[in-house]
C-alpha cells in the first residue's frame, strides 16, 4: 500500500537551464530510489530525456549530499540534478 | 544568497568521497569562525583577508602561526582555446557551504591548523577577476601547504558550483574535468589502516 507524498526536486546549471526548471515537486510512492525520481523526470518529454536520461552525465545529491543512484527517496526530501562540478 | 554562513552547531554534512578516509574534528577556535566560508558575489581584498586569518577573536596577531598559505583562482581569458569574456558562476545555496565546511573540517582533521578559510565568488565575472581563495595557517609550513591544497582539490570535485562561460562561438557549460578528479584521488590513503 502506498502512501501518497512529494518530494522536492531542484536542477541547476545545463539542467536547469535546458529544461527551464530550477525548482518543483514531484508525487512518490513510498518506497524509490533516486534511480526511479530520474527515470520519472525523464519520462516528462525529450530535453528531459536528454538532461536526465540514461545516456546523460548527472549527479544527485539528497537532502544535499551527494548520493549514488540506488540511494533510497523518502517523502518530503529535497533531490536535486545537476551536472559534474566546475567551481573553484 | 548569504554573504557570510552562520556556523552549524551540529557536525556538518560530508561529501561521499571525504567522509571514508577521515573523521571531521574541529577545534573550538575554529568553531568559532563564523567566517570560515563566505559565498559571495563581491570582490575581496587579500590583503585584509590574509590579516584577519592570522588574528585572533581580541584582534591581535595570533602569535602562535608560523606559516600561511594562500591560493587564489582567477579568472582566464582563455580556455579550451576560446576566448572568455564573461564567467557565470551557478551555486547550490545552502549544500555550498555545507560541502565546503565538511572539506575544512576533513583539513583540520588531518594538519594542526590555527585557521583555515575559503571565500568563493558567484555570479558574472571578467578574466583576471579573483574567483575563489583558501587560506590557511599553522605553526609550520607543511600543514598550511598541504591544508591549502587538500581544499582546493576537493573543493573543485565536491562543491556544487558551475561555470558558464560567454565566448565568440557563444556561451557554453564548462566541462568538469578528469585531471581535477585524479587531484582530489592522490589524498586518499593507498591502504586502508
Amino acid at each position: 500500500m502506498t502512501n501518497a507524498g512529494s518530494i522536492r526536486v531542484k536542477f541547476f546549471a545545463s539542467i536547469r537551464e535546458f529544461t527551464g526548471v530550477a525548482e518543483d515537486r514531484l508525487p512518490i510512492s513510498d518506497t524509490c530510489t533516486v534511480a526511479d525520481v530520474r527515470a520519472a523526470l525523464a519520462a516528462r518529454g525529450e530535453i528531459w530525456e536528454r538532461c536526465l536520461g540514461p545516456a546523460a552525465v548527472v549527479r544527485a545529491a539528497v537532502n544535499q549530499e551527494i548520493v549514488p543512484d540506488d540511494h533510497a527517496v523518502a517523502v518530503g526530501d529535497e533531490v536535486a540534478f545537476f551536472p559534474p562540478v566546475t567551481g573553484g | 544568497m548569504t554573504p557570510v554562513h552562520p556556523e552549524s552547531p551540529g557536525g556538518t554534512a560530508t561529501p561521499a568521497g571525504v567522509a571514508s578516509f577521515v573523521q571531521p574534528a574541529r577545534s573550538a577556535e575554529q568553531a568559532a569562525d563564523a567566517l570560515r566560508v563566505r559565498i559571495q558575489t563581491e570582490d575581496f581584498d587579500l590583503g585584509e583577508e590574509l590579516r584577519a586569518l592570522r588574528s585572533l577573536p581580541s584582534g591581535d596577531l595570533n602569535p602562535a602561526i608560523g606559516a600561511v598559505a594562500s591560493f587564489v583562482g582567477l579568472v582566464r581569458d582563455i580556455n579550451e582555446g576560446d576566448a572568455v569574456a564573461v564567467l557565470e558562476l551557478e551555486h547550490y545555496p545552502g549544500m555550498t557551504e555545507k560541502t565546503i565546511e565538511a572539506i575544512l573540517d576533513q583539513a583540520s582533521s588531518r594538519w594542526p591548523l590555527q585557521a583555515i578559510r575559503v571565500i568563493h565568488r558567484v555570479g558574472r565575472l571578467h578574466p583576471t577577476d579573483q574567483i575563489v581563495w583558501v587560506g590557511a595557517a599553522s605553526a609550520h609550513r607543511e600543514a598550511a601547504l598541504q591544508a591549502c591544497a587538500f581544499v582546493m582539490d576537493f573543493l573543485k570535485t565536491q562543491a556544487p558550483f558551475w561555470k558558464k562561460e560567454a565566448t565568440p562561438q557563444g556561451p557554453r557549460w564548462v566541462e568538469a574535468r578528469a585531471s581535477d578528479d585524479a587531484a582530489a584521488e592522490r589524498w586518499k590513503p593507498s591502504s586502508a589502516s
